[in-house]
């Protein structure tokens, strides 16, 4: 316990449905513990607009520890708010100053319908890994696990990639709204080893795809989405689905 | 109620595929015809929806969250257990059976327990073929660490992601086979209840979390695969969608709930700070390979710890514990650190945590070395404390972490509803009283992969299952009375939020059936709940309607849920007149606090009946006796 607390002023976006326009709101709240997490301090909010009898602000969240990627918002404009390297519900209030204003939206994008408040529909993420992010390994079909031994360098790069989250930081951050380091960082993770090879060519153009049918725009290397990633995954991903990209669209072996 | 067991006789080691030996096929022709409801898509609902849909049957998936990908099992952190002996130091089956089964202090199914073991090696071959990324040495070959409750290194690991990236390999497998037309995929559906024809499970009822619509799905037979039920407790390192609705709403259409008292509680977590706390953050147990943890022997002392002289520190699971030290089980460690700040010697605002230090480890093997180990978990406790455990111990304290209790399933995974399966979490098999580190990823994949595949294929063949039709009157009376629930849990209009009854419920629970339990607290904790369950349904205030987007509606319902759960719970503990793993009864321990079991008359599963609810849970209590044929029941000695 302790801590000290602050006011903090909110300006919240609310949206009934996909079609619903929506608005900004205000709210102001006086007893902010610097130690809260930002998902506690809306909690908190939340449970005032129930006291008054007024509808919760909507969001999306499951496991509070930054990996499962269910949260995702735009906080005073950058996805996941000030802090490098930390989804906001790793987010703490001691990053913010008494008498702050904090601007909140959903992470929007035309892949991204709004669904209510700040939760967007991102299903468009599962239908890119499903045109092809995967190894067709049937289950009882694998081998001894250490007949195939995978450099550590190149088994730390799959890792890096890997690790991506998949909370869409990087769409709502890219001005033309590119699910490219998302698709990259799946691409580049398989890419890396052994077991990616055989589907390799096939992968990269199923998903590449996929991305474009979804109504993703294009890179155009703003680099945004390498800074508001919560777990840092590297835009070299997108490098490298370019490069599979090209070479399998020019080579029709 | 029937409780049979149905273990395969014969030796321990060839009861697996004895059985497989004997079960019913059925052809791939066949499987096409078939139709499996799969709920939740954590490591078991994942794996299992991948391999039924490979095997040829027609699979529909359902989640609550927004995809697949985001079920709770992403979170674990600190490994997969497998027999694969790579260190060579000694590791087979039967030993990884033995730590098991003694880990869960023989409160478990032998034959289930051996069959964990035997399939652990291929769930690794399995993962890495996905391109799961584990750790590796200098060689490229596979890396392992030690873990809790065992002398060998056998535990497989991806940094501190583990639990990710065996999801994502399982998420994966799903997502291929949704491309090849065999599953059809429903995140954002909650289930709601069971649908019950003729004795055989036949379908579900779920709401579609974002337009509200109560739907209906049949099936030849529903895996259920939801998880477990911490947060009952409020505060747990559970994800915050974790629930029980599934399980709880099975178990009243009569499926057995097993020993629901058996909650373990880890001991490295991140303590509470405050009121507004709505989960607790674990500190991965691997952390222990290298923390030493200790408490000032001095009283309050308020001395920064990097200025108390080694003298002045208690490091009290070496001292206690000289064999395995720091690396004791979970159940031993919790109740070691509820000891020492019942005594006084906690530190920190709250006096409640103990310090992990690193410092001598850093000294040892260099910064880096232990920030490559381990550096993700660092950064997250700085993120969360704001403190540094590079130049700072960590302060940690126990939090409740995972259910051993769950639905009752015989060898086949399968409830005493027939073609009701169980996997994961949500069922009560592996653990016994207490689950070792890194084997509920093992387990979860192991009924996902290995088992359930073949067992709803000798469940499919060996019974007639007419269609069933969703206008049937079962689905019908099951839709309504989903839909009334919410209704009526909307129209309360009381003062109090949904939140602040959970809340104070998980105080109850912590307090009176938490680490340690007694008969007295027990009793107490059964008239509060019962009380608190009256109130809530008289004064519960539920925003807005059941038509759209509204989480404290889903909340309301699983928190309804857990108070009749959390009275199952207290009068399981209640009957058990014995300590046995995380079970600690106040009454029943050694001098020195070691829990003490009392095989004679207790040596059985608690499988409970629903009977009703009227102000009281009426529950009756079956008993599945445990025969250990092929180990000597000891006294657990960590010595
Ligand atoms: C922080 C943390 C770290 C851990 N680390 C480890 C570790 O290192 N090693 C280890 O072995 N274990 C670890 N565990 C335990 C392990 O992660 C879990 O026991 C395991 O992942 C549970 O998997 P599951 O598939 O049974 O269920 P879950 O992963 O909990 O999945 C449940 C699924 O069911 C769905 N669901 C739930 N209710 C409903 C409903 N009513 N309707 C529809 N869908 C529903 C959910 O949406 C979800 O998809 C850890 C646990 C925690 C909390
Ligand atoms: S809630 Fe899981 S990443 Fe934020």
């Amino acid at each position: 316990m302790g801590g000290s607390n602050m006011t903090i002023h909110l300006k919240i976006w609310r949206q009934e449905g996909p079609e619903a326009e929506g608005r900004f709101e205000t709210y102001t709240l006086d007893q902010v513990n610097e130690h809260m997490s930002f998902l506690e301090m809306l909690d908190v909010l939340n449970e005032q607009l129930v006291t008054e009898g007024k509808l919760p602000v909507e969001f999306d969240y499951d496991c509070r520890e930054g990996i499962c990627g269910s949260c995702n918002m735009v906080i005073n404009g950058k996805a996941h708010g000030p802090k490098r390297l930390t989804a906001v519900c790793q987010l703490h209030m001691r990053n913010y100053s008494d008498g702050d204003t904090i601007v909140i939206e959903p992470a929007r994008a035309a892949a991204f319908p709004v669904i209510r408040d700040l939760v967007v529909d991102r299903s468009a993420f599962d239908r890119i890994i499903e045109a092809g992010g995967y190894v067709s390994v049937k289950t009882g079909s694998a081998p001894e696990a250490n007949t195939l031994p995978v450099d550590q360098f190149n088994a730390n790069k799959a890792f890096d990639y890997a690790t991506c989250i998949g909370c869409g930081a990087c769409v709502a951050a890219c001005p033309n709204s590119s699910a490219s380091l998302f698709t990259g960082a799946k691409i580049a993770h398989l890419n890396k080893l052994p077991q990616g090879q055989p589907e390799r060519k096939n992968r990269v153009l199923a998903m590449v795809e996929q991305m474009e049918k979804e109504g993703f725009g294009d890179c155009s290397n703003f680099a945004e989405c390498e800074a508001v990633c919560p777990v840092g995954i590297s835009i070299s991903a997108i490098a490298e689905m370019r490069r599979d990209y090209m070479k399998a669209m020019f080579d029709d072996n | 109620m029937k409780l049979d067991s149905k273990v395969p006789s014969g030796p321990l080691e060839s009861k697996w595929e004895k059985h497989l030996n004997e079960i019913n096929l059925l052809a791939p022709n066949n499987k096409r015809k078939h139709h499996v409801l799969v709920v939740g898509t954590g490591l078991a609902g994942a794996s299992a929806a991948a391999s039924l849909a490979e095997l040829g049957y027609n699979v529909t998936s359902f989640c609550i969250q927004d995809s697949a990908r985001r079920a709770h099992s992403i979170a674990a952190q600190g490994g997969i257990n497998a027999a694969k002996n790579y260190p060579n130091d000694g590791d087979t089956i039967r030993r990884l059976f033995n730590d098991t089964i003694k880990g869960g202090d023989y409160r478990s199914r032998e034959a289930n327990v051996y069959r964990l073991a035997q399939v652990s090696n291929e769930i690794i071959d399995q993962a890495v073929a996905q391109g799961v990324p584990f750790a590796r040495e200098y060689s490229g070959l596979l890396d392992n660490r030690s873990f809790g409750g065992a002398q060998v290194s056998r535990t497989f690991y991806a940094r501190g992601q583990t639990g990710q990236q065996l999801l994502l390999g399982a998420y994966q497998a799903m997502m291929r086979m949704i491309h090849a037309g065999k599953i059809d995929y429903q995140p954002r559906k909650e289930m709601l209840d069971l649908v019950v024809v003729d004795g055989k499970a036949r379908g579900i009822i779920t709401r579609d979390l974002v337009s509200g619509k109560i739907e209906r799905w049949s099936g030849d037979a529903v895996v259920l695969c939801t998880g477990g039920y911490g947060n009952v407790f409020y505060l747990s390192t559970n994800a915050k969608n974790s629930n029980v609705t599934a399980a709880w709403r099975c178990h009243k259409r009569g499926a057995a709930f097993a020993n629901p008292c058996y909650v373990q509680i880890h001991p490295t977590c991140i303590p509470v700070s405050g009121d507004y706390q709505s989960k607790l953050t674990l500190m991965s147990e691997s952390l222990r390979n290298d923390g030493r943890v200790w408490v000032p022997k001095k009283k309050g002392d308020e001395r920064n710890p990097n200025d108390i002289p080694e003298e002045e520190r208690y490091y009290y699971l070496e001292e206690r514990y000289p064999s395995f030290g720091n690396l004791v089980p979970r159940d031993v460690a919790s109740r070691n650190a509820k000891m020492v700040t019942d005594d006084g010697m906690g530190i920190g605002p709250t006096g409640r945590a103990v310090y992990l230090d690193f410092r001598d480890a850093i000294d040892r093997d260099g910064k880096e070395a232990i920030k490559a180990k381990y550096g993700n978990l660092f950064d997250m406790y700085e993120n969360i404390t704001g403190d540094n455990p590079y130049e700072q111990p960590m302060r940690i304290f126990p939090a409740v972490h995972y259910t051993m209790g769950g639905l009752w399933v015989d060898y086949n995974l399968m409830s005493n509803i027939p073609g009701l399966f169980v996997a994961g979490e949500a069922n009560f098999s592996d653990h016994g009283a207490n689950r070792l580190g890194a084997s509920a990823l093992m387990q979860g994949l192991a009924d996902g992969y290995f088992v359930i595949p073949y067992t709803i294929g000798d469940y499919i063949a060996g019974n007639d299952l007419a269609a069933v039709s969703t206008d049937d009157e079962a689905f019908g009376e099951a839709a309504d009375a989903s839909a009334k629930q919410l209704d009526k849990l909307l129209n309360v209009k009381g003062d109090r939020s949904v939140i602040d009854f959970h809340r104070e419920l998980g105080k109850i629970m912590w307090d009176k059936v938490g680490i340690a339990r007694n008969r007295e607290g027990l009793e107490q904790a059964i008239e509060e709940i019962r009380s608190l369950r009256e109130e809530f349904w008289k004064n519960v205030r539920v925003p807005g309607e059941a038509g759209y987007y509204n989480k404290y509606l889903e909340f309301a319902h699983r928190v309804a849920d857990y108070f009749e759960l959390a009275e199952l719970m207290a009068l399981d503990a209640l009957q058990r007149n014995e300590s046995c793993g995380c079970h600690l009864r106040d009454e029943y321990q050694t001098e020195d606090g070691e829990a003490v079991r009392n095989d004679e008359e207790f040596s059985f599963v608690a499988a409970w009946e629903y009977k009703g609810l009227n102000g009281k849970l009426e529950a009756e209590l079956h008993k599945e006796d445990l025969e250990f044929e092929f180990v000597e029941l000891k006294q657990r000695s960590y010595k």
